[in-house]
């Protein structure tokens, strides 16, 4: 409608894009989910809270992992078996912290992140 | 003894997956490599079903919380193939080490900014 919003809006489907590249890059380079892009960058570009920014980024993983893991599945890489009986317990865990994560404040959020973003530089840094 | 701790380390991706809305594959792998004996290929492959399983519940249940703006999600998620290309085309072109230690300094600066805004007074 007017040239403001549409402006607007088409600056924020490139961000959307940018992210996603982002996130489908680093996972694909360094087998860390996508997660640990989309979330940071949600907040900081998008002026998402916190806890919209997590909620989003899980929707969003489902789709990438979806496609990683069907390309994965084709050269037989996938243990469904194993992948599905482990993912019993991932879920009771992702049940309890999405609940624990209502309960604290957002901003507790965040540095858990940092936390999460130390452990992943450790991990890259030490060979 | 080993699917025991296999049990719990995935527990633990679960939860890190609730809190911070990531999919837990940091944890999975090592899980997966170390207690259940796979490949870190079947490891890594294994992990993006996990993710996938985890990823889901935890949208459905954000969901509900409200915090889930779907639109964004699918524009992110149905655009992230181009990447995979692009870092596929940068793996090959740039040596592993200099990566790992260049994202590794981007994670950094990100935490940063992060623990800043944390600590920062609300407006």
């Amino acid at each position: 409608m007017d040239a403001e919003r549409a402006v607007e809006d088409r600056t924020r489907i490139w961000k959307l894009a940018a992210i996603g590249s982002l996130a489908g890059a680093f996972s694909g380079l360094f087998g860390v989910g996508g997660g640990t892009v989309i979330v940071p960058l949600l907040i900081f570009w998008l002026a998402y809270s916190e806890r919209l920014a997590t909620g989003t980024s899980l929707a969003a993983i489902v789709l990438i992992g979806l496609l990683g893991a069907l390309a994965q599945g084709i050269y037989g890489n996938v243990h469904v078996g194993t992948g599905l009986l482990l993912s019993i317990p991932a879920i009771a865990g992702v049940v309890a912290g999405t609940a624990i994560q209502q309960r604290i404040p957002q901003r507790a959020v965040s540095l858990l992140f940092a936390a999460l973003l130390v452990a992943v530089a450790i991990e890259l840094i030490v060979p | 003894m080993d699917e025991l701790f296999a049990v719990l380390i995935a527990a633990a991706g679960g939860l890190a997956g609730g809190l911070v809305g990531v999919g837990g594959g940091v944890l999975f792998v090592p899980a997966l490599t170390i207690f259940i004996g796979l490949s870190q290929v079947e490891a890594e492959s294994t992990s993006l079903l996990m993710i996938v399983v985890v990823a889901l519940v935890g949208a459905a249940r954000q969901s509900g919380y409200g915090n889930l703006n779907l639109r964004d999600a699918v524009a992110i998620g149905v655009l992230s193939p181009l990447g995979v290309i692009a870092g596929v085309v940068v793996a090959n072109e740039v040596p592993q080490r200099a990566l790992e230690l260049s994202f590794a300094a981007l994670v950094l600066f990100v935490a940063y900014g992060l623990t800043k805004r944390a600590l920062t007074p609300q407006p």
